[in-house]
């Protein structure tokens, strides 16, 4: 019975973990191949893939690799880039609280893309979400790093133009929020978030608009935490 | 390799140790004792404001001073939600945006 749960949950996970597969393959080749067209072959782009695991801040430690970045730069801008981990886990804290050892391998794996995935996750029969969340977290895990070795291994050798291919990541934030959005009693909380990280987007430019903004949000949802509790929950429960 | 072995596992470390430290801090402030409802509620409401802002994040470097700066983004974005509006299907939304944006920026702009 407890197998045929697992079992349905790996299926479970691994369908759901397609269009994310379709979305890490060209950016998991792209760092590969920037890896490499620096000097480090396909082994060091899959091993920073599986230990850093956090896609925009890997692009930028390609240019820490060709350069003398002091540490100090290198630990600032890493904690600033991710800053936006620090609101990912209040999501699943009493969540994670029964997972046992789990807890830190999905805490470790919690990229904005595990993190989506764990969020739209919706109870159904024969799957357990603890089984979900451990093989989705994997899974993604093992594709990132598969495709940067990859992307290491056929360097510079791709034989159609990828210009452009990036665009697949703004494209599946996109289709995540439009879900988010049919799936919620508001999506008030959206056009806050957008409303205002266009204000900052035109106020900071585009390199140091992220924590500010999400702090904006943040700031604002707690104020009009009256008005906006009972809507949220009113979809739930 | 410009760097040495040493330097360069050395960045990784950091670079993951900072991540990480990320990824556990609300699990630290919260771990043990039940979680405020003010958090909870944050927790509720966040998921959707953090992916609004990753996709105006994504869509950072767009400039409207010439049409190459935005066009693409415009429709290739269009025919995302276009897609993903008329067939929810996540697969086809997500390649017939990235062919779209693909084929502007190398064949049109």
């Amino acid at each position: 019975m407890k197998d045929q749960i697992i079992r349905n949950s790996f299926r479970y996970s691994f369908e759901r973990s397609l269009p994310i597969l379709i979305g890490f393959f060209p950016l998991g080749v792209a760092f590969g191949i920037l890896m490499s067209s620096v000097g480090y072959n396909f082994l060091w782009a899959g091993l920073t893939s599986l230990i850093v695991y956090a896609g925009s801040l890997q692009f930028l430690m390609v240019s820490f690799f060709t350069d003398e970045t002091s540490l100090v730069t290198v630990a600032v801008m890493a904690l600033l880039l991710n800053s936006r981990h620090l609101f990912y886990g209040l999501s699943f804290i009493e969540t994670f609280r029964t997972y046992g050892p789990w807890k830190y391998f999905l805490i470790y794996g919690m990229s904005d893309e595990s993190y989506t995935l764990l969020c739209s996750y919706k109870d159904r029969e024969g799957v357990s979400e603890k089984w979900v969340h451990i093989f989705s977290t994997a899974l993604l895990m093992i594709y990132w790093s598969s495709f940067s070795a990859l992307g290491g291994l056929i360097g510079t050798w791709i034989p159609f133009d990828t210009t452009g291919i990036d665009y697949a990541l703004t494209a599946l934030f996109t289709v995540i929020f439009i879900e988010q959005i049919k799936d919620s009693p508001t999506s008030f909380p959206g056009v806050v978030a957008i409303v205002s990280s266009v204000l900052c987007l035109l106020l900071l430019g585009p390199e140091h608009f992220l924590l500010p903004s999400l702090t904006l949000s943040v700031a604002v949802f707690i104020l009009m935490r009256s008005a906006l509790e009972p809507r949220i929950s009113s979809g739930e429960e | 390799m410009p760097l040495s072995v040493t330097r360069s596992l050395l960045i990784i470390a950091i670079c993951a140790i900072c991540t990480f430290s990320e990824r556990l801090f609300p699990f630290l402030l919260f771990g043990n004792r039940k979680v405020p409802p003010l958090i909870r509620y944050l927790g509720k409401i966040l998921p959707m404001a953090v992916i609004a802002t990753l996709v105006v994040y994504c869509l950072r470097h767009i400039d409207v001073a010439s049409f190459s700066g935005f066009v693409p983004e415009l429709l290739a974005t269009a025919v995302t939600a276009g897609l993903h509006l008329l067939k929810r299907n996540t697969l086809l939304s997500v390649v017939g945006g990235t062919l779209t944006y693909m084929l502007l920026v190398q064949l049109v702009f």
